[in-house]
C-alpha cells in the first residue's frame, strides 16, 4: 500500500463471504432423523448414524442434492458430472465421528454469480463454489462462556442437519453490499423453498475482510489477486444475520483502516463478532493453519448428478417475478419489489389479484396488510392461517359492503389486535354500509339543524357543502358512503 | 480345553425357523449386536453395548440362526495373529502353541474346534482367509458391496467385507447366501443379480472342476515357503486330475500392494477411530480440564500399542505436504491393482495361491517385528485392493501345519471361487 494512499485514506475494502445455510428437507443429510427439531428436548432427534455410532454409516439423503441443485441453478452454477464427498478430520465434542462429511474437489455447485441491488443500484458477486455438509452438534456451556463453564453438555439434535456452505469470490466493496446480498440470498433460497430463515441458527455468516490502496481496484471493480494475496485480511466469526454481518464488518473495516492510518500492521488473524457488545474480537488462537487431512469418504459412492439439472425444475425466482407483476398486473416498481420480497407475500398476492382488482389487491396486501403487520412487529407468516379472512376483508371493500377507511383503521386492526374475523367486526361496530333510508334521515336532519351553512352554500361557498357532509357522516357513524352524501345533500338544496 | 476363542459367551436366539435353524454362529467381536457388548478386542470399547444390530445379524437372527457369542479378534482388525487383542491371544485348535492367524482369529478357532458351526468374520486384508488357512476351515471374502457393512465397526472402510467362516465350502456358502444382498443402510452394497451374479451359492459347491481355467500368479507362490508351495502344487495337480487346466499369469502390480495397502488401510482407520475419545466410549478416565489433553489421554490409555502405531502413521500419510506423496500413491497402486486382475481373470475363470506364504507363526513370535506380520499379507491384501471375492479352503498340511489355498474370482463372481474349492475339500 503506497504512503500516500494511507494519508489521503485512499483506501479500498474487499470482503468475501462464507455463508452457511440450513437446507428444509425433511430428514438429516445421511440418516432418516427429522429435521424439524424446534425446542425438543436434547438428543431425541437421533440415531446411530447422526450420533456416530460405532459401525453406523452415512447414506445420502438425494432430497439435500436436490436442494442444492435447485441452488446451482438459481445462481446459474455450474453442476459436475458426477459429486462426491470427502471427510474433513478435526475434533470437536460437537462432532460426533471427529470428522465432518462434507465436499472437496468435486462441489455439487461451480462458478456461479447472484444479482441483486444497493441502493437502487444493480450488482453482483461471484460464487466460487457451493458445496453440501452435514452440520455439527450444538453446545451448551453450563455455568460461564466457553471458557469459564463448569462443563458443557452436548445436544445432537441438529448433528446430520444437511448444510449448503456457498463461498463467493472477494468481490463486496462494502458492508452494505454484504447486507444486500445476504438478503437477496435468503430471499432467492425461500422462493426456491430449500430454507426458512425463522429456523434459529438457519444462517451463519463467515467474512473476510481486508484493505487494499484503492488504486489497485480497476475500471471494472475487480482487484489483482497478487494483491489480494498480499493484504492481510482477519476472517470474522459468529454473524448469525444481514443486520449482524453489516455491523460487524462496519466495525472491522473501520478497525483495519484506523490500524493502517496509524502506521500500524493488520493482523492476519480469526476474529469473534460479539453481537451484544458490538465489536470484533482476536480469537487470540496460536494454531497454525489447520490440516484437514481430506480424503474421499468411502461410504457414499460417486453421485451422478448431471442429469439432474435439466429434471429438477426450480419456482420462478424474484426478480423474474417482479418484472411480471410489473408487466402482468401494472404495479409500479415499487410495489412489485414489495410484492415479491417473499414467496408467501407474492404467492398471496396473486391469490388475491385473480379474485379482485390487482390494484386494489396491491394495495391491500403491500400497503395495508404489511404495514399493519410491520408496525406489529409480524410477520406474513404469522398470519398465513387467516389468508381467507384477509381476503374476505378485501372482498368487503371491493363489493363495497364497507368503507375503505373502516376496512383499514378498524377492521384489520382488529383481526390483528383481537383476532376475531372480519363479518364479527363488521356486525360488532356497526361498520355495514348504512343503508338509504337511514342516509337520506341523517340529510334532512343536517339541512334542518344547519341553515347558516344552507345559507352560504346557496350565496356559493364550496367550503358549506363539505361542512354538511361531514355532518351526515358523523350522524351515520362514518358508514355513509361520501360521495353519495355529497349527491343526496346536492339533490336536496337545489 | 478353551482355546480363547470368545470375548463374550452368550446366547442370541434367532427365528423359529429358517436356512440357519438349529445352527450357532459365532459372531466377530466387531460387528455391532443390540444389547450384547461389542469391544473390536479393544480395552477401550470393553464396555460398550450398541443399542442396534448390524444389519448381518439381523439377517442371521431372521434365518434362524442361534448366535453363540462374540468372537475374540485383533484390537480393531489390526493384526495377523489375533495376539494384538485387549482380552488375551487365541489359540489355534489345529496347531498347538500357534496362532490362529487373524484378525478374525476367534471366529475361525470357534468353528475349528466345533465351539459354533459357523461363524462370521470381517476381512480387510485377510483376516477372514488368514485365520481359516491357520486354522484348517473354509473363509470367504466377498465382493466389495455384496455384503452389508451396516453394524461393522469400521477400520478401512473402502476395503473391508463382512464374510462366512465354516467347516466346509457349501456350509460357507449357505451362510453367505443369508448374509449377501443390497442394504438400505449401506450406500456401498450392490445387487449381484444387477451386477451379473445370482445368489445361489450353495448350489455351487458341486465340485465341478471340468474345464475350469486357473491363473496363477508367480508373484504369489514364488515366495512362500517350500512347505507350502509343495501343498498347493499338489492340490492344482489335485484340480487337473479332475478336469482342471492352468497357466501362469504376471501380476506386476502386487510388489506394491502391501505397501499400498497399509497405506490406505492407516489413513482411513485414523479417521474411522477418530471418534473413540473418551467422551462417549471408552473410559474417559474421569480427566479434567482441557479438551484436548483430555481426549488425548483418554486415547493413549484406550487403545493398544499396534492401533495406535496405524493411526499415527495414516495421520502422517493424509497430511499436508505427504499426502500426495504417500496416501495419493498409495490409491494410483491401488487402481494398478485393479487394472492387473482384471486383466488376469480375462483369461482365467479364477486365480489361485496359497491363501498365506507362511504356516501358522508360534503364539508370541510375531509381536515384535510389525514389519514382518505385515508381510505375511502380500497373498491376501492385493485382492481387498481389487474389491474381489475369494476364499481360502484347506488344501492339507506342511508338518503338521494346514495350508489353505486361495482362489480369487471376478467381481460379483463367487460362484467360480466356491465351484473351484468344493472341488478340494
Amino acid at each position: 500500500m503506497t504512503a500516500k494512499a494511507v494519508e489521503s485514506g485512499d483506501l479500498a475494502t474487499v470482503i468475501g463471504l462464507e455463508v452457511h445455510v440450513q437446507l428444509e428437507t425433511e430428514t438429516k443429510i445421511f440418516c432418516g432423523c427429522s429435521t424439524d427439531v424446534e425446542d425438543d428436548e436434547p438428543n431425541t432427534h437421533t440415531c446411530p448414524v447422526c450420533l456416530g455410532l460405532p459401525g453406523a454409516l452415512p447414506v445420502l439423503n438425494e432430497g439435500a442434492v436436490e436442494a442444492a441443485v435447485k441452488i446451482g441453478k438459481a445462481i446459474d452454477a455450474d453442476i459436475p458430472e458426477e459429486t462426491t464427498f470427502h471427510r474433513k478430520n478435526y475434533y470437536y465434542p460437537d462432532l460426533p465421528k471427529n470428522f465432518q462429511i462434507t465436499q472437496y474437489d468435486a462441489p455439487i455447485c461451480q462458478d456461479g454469480e447472484l444479482e441483486f441491488s444497493v441502493e437502487g443500484q444493480r450488482t453482483s458477486v461471484g460464487i466460487r463454489r457451493a458445496h453440501l455438509e452435514e452440520d455439527p452438534g450444538s453446545l451448551q456451556h453450563k455455568g460461564g462462556s466457553i471458557d469459564t463453564a463448569d462443563y458443557t453438555l452436548v445436544d445432537y439434535n441438529r448433528a446430520g442437519t444437511p448444510l449448503m456452505e456457498i463461498v463467493t469470490r472477494p468481490d463486496f466493496r462494502s458492508p452494505d453490499e454484504v447486507r444486500a446480498f445476504l438478503a437477496k440470498l435468503e430471499e432467492v433460497l425461500e422462493y426456491l423453498g430449500v430454507f426458512d430463515a425463522t429456523r434459529d441458527g438457519s444462517l451463519r455468516v463467515d467474512a473476510n475482510l481486508s484493505i487494499v490502496d484503492a488504486e489497485e481496484v480497476s475500471g471494472d471493480g475487480t482487484i489483482d489477486a497478487s494483491v489480494l494475496e498480499d493484504a492481510n485480511r482477519t476472517e470474522v466469526k459468529n454473524i448469525s444475520s444481514h443486520k449482524g454481518a453489516e455491523k460487524a464488518l462496519a466495525y472491522e473495516e473501520t478497525r483495519q483502516k484506523n490500524a493502517i492510518s496509524r502506521g500500524r500492521a493488520v493482523e492476519q488473524e480469526t476474529r469473534h463478532w460479539d453481537e451484544s457488545k458490538g465489536i470484533t474480537l482476536s480469537m487470540r488462537s496460536k494454531e497454525e493453519e489447520k490440516d484437514y487431512r481430506y480424503f474421499r469418504e468411502a461410504d457414499l459412492p460417486p453421485l451422478r448428478v448431471s442429469h439432474w439439472k435439466d429434471e429438477i425444475p426450480i419456482p420462478e425466482l424474484p426478480d423474474a417475478r417482479r418484472e411480471r407483476f410489473q408487466s402482468e398486473y401494472g404495479l409500479s416498481d415499487e410495489a412489485a419489489s414489495k410484492l415479491t420480497s417473499t414467496k408467501q407475500v407474492a404467492d398471496f398476492y396473486e391469490d388475491v389479484a385473480e379474485q379482485f382488482d390487482p390494484d386494489l389487491a396491491a394495495t391491500w396486501v403491500a400497503d395495508n396488510l404489511l404495514g399493519e403487520l410491520n408496525y406489529r412487529d409480524m410477520l406474513l407468516t404469522d398470519v398465513a392461517d387467516r389468508f381467507d379472512e384477509v381476503t374476505r376483508l378485501v372482498e368487503l371493500v371491493a363489493e363495497e359492503e364497507i368503507t375503505a377507511k373502516n376496512a383499514r383503521e378498524t377492521v384489520l386492526r382488529s383481526m390483528l389486535d383481537d383476532e376475531l374475523d372480519p363479518d364479527t367486526i363488521v356486525e360488532q361496530e356497526g361498520l355495514g354500509k348504512t343503508g338509504e333510508d337511514e342516509v337520506a334521515a341523517a340529510v334532512t336532519e343536517a339541512i334542518e339543524e344547519n341553515p347558516d351553512a344552507v345559507e352560504d352554500f346557496h350565496a356559493g361557498e364550496d367550503g358549506a357543502l363539505n361542512f354538511l357532509v361531514g355532518q351526515v357522516m358523523q350522524k351515520t357513524g362514518g358508514s355513509a358512503d361520501p360521495g353519495q352524501v355529497n349527491q343526496l345533500l346536492r339533490d336536496e338544496l337545489t | 480345553m478353551s482355546h480363547n476363542a470368545y470375548i463374550t459367551e452368550t446366547t442370541i436366539e434367532g427365528a423359529d425357523d429358517g436356512p440357519l435353524a438349529g445352527r450357532t454362529v459365532a459372531v466377530k467381536d466387531n460387528i455391532s449386536t443390540a444389547d450384547v457388548r461389542t469391544t473390536c478386542g479393544s480395552a477401550m470399547l470393553d464396555d460398550y453395548v450398541p443399542p442396534y444390530d448390524a444389519t448381518v445379524v439381523s439377517r442371521l437372527k431372521d434365518a434362524g440362526a442361534t448366535i453363540a457369542g462374540k468372537t475374540n479378534m485383533d484390537e480393531f482388525g489390526m493384526g495377523t495373529t489375533t495376539e494384538t487383542s485387549a482380552f488375551g491371544p487365541t489359540e489355534n485348535p489345529a496347531a498347538e502353541g500357534r496362532v490362529p492367524g487373524g484378525s478374525s482369529g476367534g471366529s475361525a478357532a470357534a468353528v475349528a474346534a466345533g465351539e459354533a458351526d459357523l461363524a462370521l468374520g470381517s476381512d480387510t486384508g485377510g483376516s477372514i482367509r488368514c485365520p481359516a488357512a491357520f486354522c484348517g476351515v473354509v473363509g470367504i471374502k466377498p465382493t466389495y458391496g455384496l455384503v452389508s457393512r451396516y453394524g461393522l465397526v469400521a477400520y478401512a472402510n473402502s476395503l473391508e467385507q463382512i464374510g462366512p467362516i465354516a467347516p466346509s465350502v457349501e456350509e460357507a456358502a449357505e451362510l453367505l447366501e443369508v448374509i449377501a444382498g443390497p442394504d438400505e443402510h449401506d450406500g456401498t452394497t450392490r445387487d449381484a443379480a444387477e451386477n451379473g451374479g445370482n445368489y445361489d451359492y450353495a448350489a455351487a459347491a458341486d465340485g465341478d472342476v471340468d474345464g475350469l481355467e486357473i491363473g496363477i500368479p508367480t508373484e504369489l507362490v514364488d515366495d512362500a515357503d517350500e512347505g507350502v508351495t509343495e501343498v498347493f502344487w499338489d492340490a492344482i495337480a489335485d484340480l487337473e486330475s479332475k478336469g482342471a487346466s492352468y497357466h501362469e499369469v504376471e501380476l506386476p502390480s502386487v510388489e506394491h500392494a502391501v505397501e499400498a495397502y497399509y497405506v490406505i488401510a492407516m489413513s482411513e482407520a485414523s479417521s474411522n477411530l477418530a471418534r473413540f475419545d473418551g467422551v462417549r466410549y471408552g473410559n474417559s478416565g474421569g480427566y479434567d480440564g482441557n479438551w484436548n489433553e483430555t481426549f488425548a489421554k483418554a486415547r493413549e490409555e484406550g487403545f493398544g500399542e499396534e492401533v495406535k502405531r496405524r493411526i499415527l502413521l495414516g495421520t502422517y500419510a493424509l497430511s499436508a505436504g505427504y499426502h500426495d506423496k504417500y496416501y495419493k500413491k498409495a490409491q494410483d497402486a491401488r487402481a494398478w491393482v485393479k487394472q492387473d486382475f482384471d486383466e488376469a481373470l480375462s483369461e482365467a475363470d479364477v486365480l489361485a495361491s496359497p491363501t498365506m506364504p507362511v504356516p501358522p507363526m508360534k503364539l508370541g513370535e510375531s509381536l515384535d517385528d510389525p514389519l514382518k506380520m505385515y508381510l505375511a499379507d502380500a497373498n491376501t491384501v492385493p485382492i481387498n485392493l481389487a474389491n474381489l471375492p475369494a476364499i481360502s479352503v484347506p488344501a492339507g498340511e506342511t508338518e503338521d501345519l494346514p495350508v489353505g489355498l486361495q482362489f480369487v474370482g471376478p467381481a460379483f463372481g463367487e460362484q467360480q471361487i466356491i465351484r473351484a474349492a468344493s472341488a478340494l475339500a
